[in-house]
């Protein structure tokens, strides 16, 4: 049995669904954002198996650098962010923050 | 078994394996790390994809980028002396709810893509795909080229402002 885009997307799919069971679960802001970081990378799997199995041809990689660059740039913000919470909460668990201005 | 196919299956694993003790550790540094390994799986998917330019940039970009910015981030928002690294999570009833909403997703999209017909045609192989995604980038995806470096310009302004303590 050879590998197929089947595989890849079968992949894709239980890092997806990882991603999402942290993002929900968890209450710390940095975990919150790494399950983010892996529903990502799961998108970008699909995109460049596409590009290889599905005549997509170049564009899909295309597409996944657009996703890293976003990725890269969303990390930056949301760890200014989070360390600005703390300075003023002394945590981060993302269900207890629930005001916007002190 | 083709040396391709053990070559999937032992990134497959990596990844899945890493990924399962990156949600659910309790030390968010062990998270931190197997997020590690998580990557470096991902990219060695990419590889087997024969998207070489994308490997590299995903071990440059997610593992000596994000990644040390997240271990910053853990180091910066837990009190390290105290034994306060651990990361809280919600009740078992809501994490078990979780789980199962989590599962059936998984079938629903498994099922989805085993079923559909998909219009394959397999790219042609090339030597390397540097020159092609950089002719791209500078002719049809030009407008997104240019708009993704001022997007991360303003990241860079509003994450320094941001993070910027204070002072009066």
């Amino acid at each position: 049995m050879t590998i197929n885009l089947e595989h890849y997307l079968i992949l894709s799919v239980i890092l997806f669904c990882f991603g999402i069971y942290g993002i929900i679960t968890r209450k710390n802001a940095v975990m919150v954002l790494m399950g983010l970081e892996l529903v990502l990378n799961s998108a970008n799997i699909n995109f460049v198996a596409f590009s290889r199995f599905g005549g997509l041809n170049i564009e899909g990689h295309v597409a996944a650098i657009f996703v890293i660059i976003l990725a890269a740039a969303e990390a930056a913000v949301a760890l200014a962010i989070i360390l600005n919470i703390y300075q003023n909460y002394k945590h981060i668990n993302v269900d207890e923050i629930s005001n916007l201005k002190e | 078994m083709s040396l391709i196919d053990i070559a999937f299956y032992f990134f497959a694993i990596l990844i899945i394996a890493s990924a399962y003790i990156v949600v659910t550790s309790k030390n968010i540094m062990y998270s931190a790390f197997a997020l590690l390994f998580t990557f470096f799986g991902v990219a060695g998917i990419y590889v087997l994809l024969n998207a070489d330019f994308l490997a590299i940039t995903q071990i440059v970009i997610y593992i000596g980028g994000i990644l040390v910015l997240i271990i910053f981030g853990v180091m910066l928002t837990n009190r390290i002396t105290g034994v306060d690294i651990k990361t809280g999570t919600m009740s078992k009833f809501q994490i078990w709810m979780t789980a199962i909403l989590c599962v059936i997703a998984a079938i629903g999209l498994i099922l989805i893509f085993t079923q559909t017909n998909w219009n394959t045609a397999l790219s042609p192989t090339k030597a390397s795909t540097i020159e092609d995604i950089g002719t791209l980038l500078l002719t049809d995806y030009l407008i997104g080229f240019e708009i993704a470096s001022v997007l991360l310009l303003i990241a860079i302004i509003g994450a320094a402002l941001i993070a910027r303590r204070k002072t009066n």
